[in-house]
């Protein structure tokens, strides 16, 4: 992946406005986040393959961390701290955040096609 | 000597940090191993240090990795197609049954496996005790011994100290080689593996110390069965 170009992002997402498209959405700190320190807490969440319609949308960010809002008909997806993105297999928007070790915090990617189990 | 092992992990790169010497030993005994690998750690945050992998292309390319940690290691491998960090919710009787499937076509004298409850990640204990549960499901006569991992804070606390203490000095070389076979998981702590040459010699001295003593619990049937 490489770091967000906000205008490219931006074109991307307006691509996909009004049609059916899949969304990964995803947040995560590691599954040995409390093992390996025990005042952390581990927390993730990630959805896959949900299937949503929406009509308006926006990236937002300081030039290294970026905010993805989706408008949707009853409500809204959202995710914080993405820095970077890639297009995969050419219909795949792929955004997401990575540490300084590199290693991945948030996604949200976003298809015409489901993406694979 | 062990007739054939099976080794019962989720994630590539679990058997190379917790059980590749022991592997590399029974190899060169000539016992045959097999690897049943539950899922391709599509989840895994580590993407290569510089970053290489992204959440889609991580299942294939961790997927070359464990070949090559297998080829490395000379040990068979079976994917057993699961998704990272689903095991704990996917019906513990069917993975177990999966699990006795394979158990009841290789008849394997040891399997080694997750401690259940006591090596941190989920999908490890869930795993864990899938395994369990498919050797306990067969007949008394035909089961094999099973090693279980324990890496939980405080496991020698609850469980005792290991009954297995393998040393593995003389296979670490093979070791580290499947460890750095999982190129884009060797990072952040265990980057340093991958300039073992470049260190101080009491830091290189600790790092191998960590790794070549491989620790598991023999597991008592009946002792857990009445639990
Ligand atoms: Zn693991």
């Amino acid at each position: 992946m490489k770091p967000i170009e906000i205008e490219k992002v931006q074109q991307m997402l307006d691509n996909y406005l009004d049609k059916e498209v899949y969304i990964h959405l995803e947040t995560t700190n590691g599954a040995y986040a409390n093992h390996l320190d025990a005042n952390a807490y581990t927390v993730g969440a990630y959805i896959r393959n949900t299937k949503v319609t929406y009509k308006q949308a926006k990236i937002i960010g300081d030039g290294s961390s970026y905010r993805v809002g989706l408008k949707m008909e009853l409500g809204w997806i959202y995710a914080e701290g993405l820095t970077d993105w890639t297009i995969y297999q050419e219909n795949q928007l792929l955004l997401a955040g990575h540490d300084r070790e590199g290693r991945l915090m948030v996604a949200l990617e976003i298809s015409e096609t489901p993406f694979q189990q | 000597m062990e007739k054939h092992v099976v080794v019962i992990f989720p994630h590539p790169d679990d058997e190379a940090f917790g059980a590749a010497g022991s592997v590399a030993k029974f190899r060169a005994e000539g016992v045959p191993v097999t690897y049943l690998c539950g899922t391709l750690g599509q989840m895994g945050r580590n993407m290569g240090n510089p970053t290489f992998a992204n959440r889609e292309s991580l299942p294939e390319i961790r997927k070359k990795e464990l070949k090559q940690a297998c080829a490395t290691l000379d040990m068979e491998l079976k994917m057993l197609g699961y998704r990272d960090k689903t095991i704990e919710f996917e019906d513990k009787q069917e993975v177990a049954d999966h699990l006795r499937g394979y158990l009841e076509e290789i008849k394997p004298s040891l399997v080694i496996t997750h401690y259940p409850g006591y090596a941190v990640h989920p999908d490890h204990n869930s795993l864990g005790a899938a395994a369990i549960q498919a050797v306990e499901d067969m007949n008394p006569e035909e089961r094999p011994k099973i090693w279980a991992q324990a890496f939980s804070n405080g496991h020698e606390e609850a469980l005792g100290a290991p009954d297995i203490k393998h040393d593995i000095h003389d296979y670490f070389d093979k070791k580290l080689q499947t460890i750095l076979s999982h190129d884009s998981q060797v990072a952040g702590m265990f980057g340093w593996y991958k300039q073992l040459d470049d260190l101080d010699e009491e830091v290189k001295k600790e790092l191998i110390e960590n790794q070549a003593i491989e620790r598991f619990y023999l597991w008592e049937f009946d002792k857990n069965d009445e639990k």
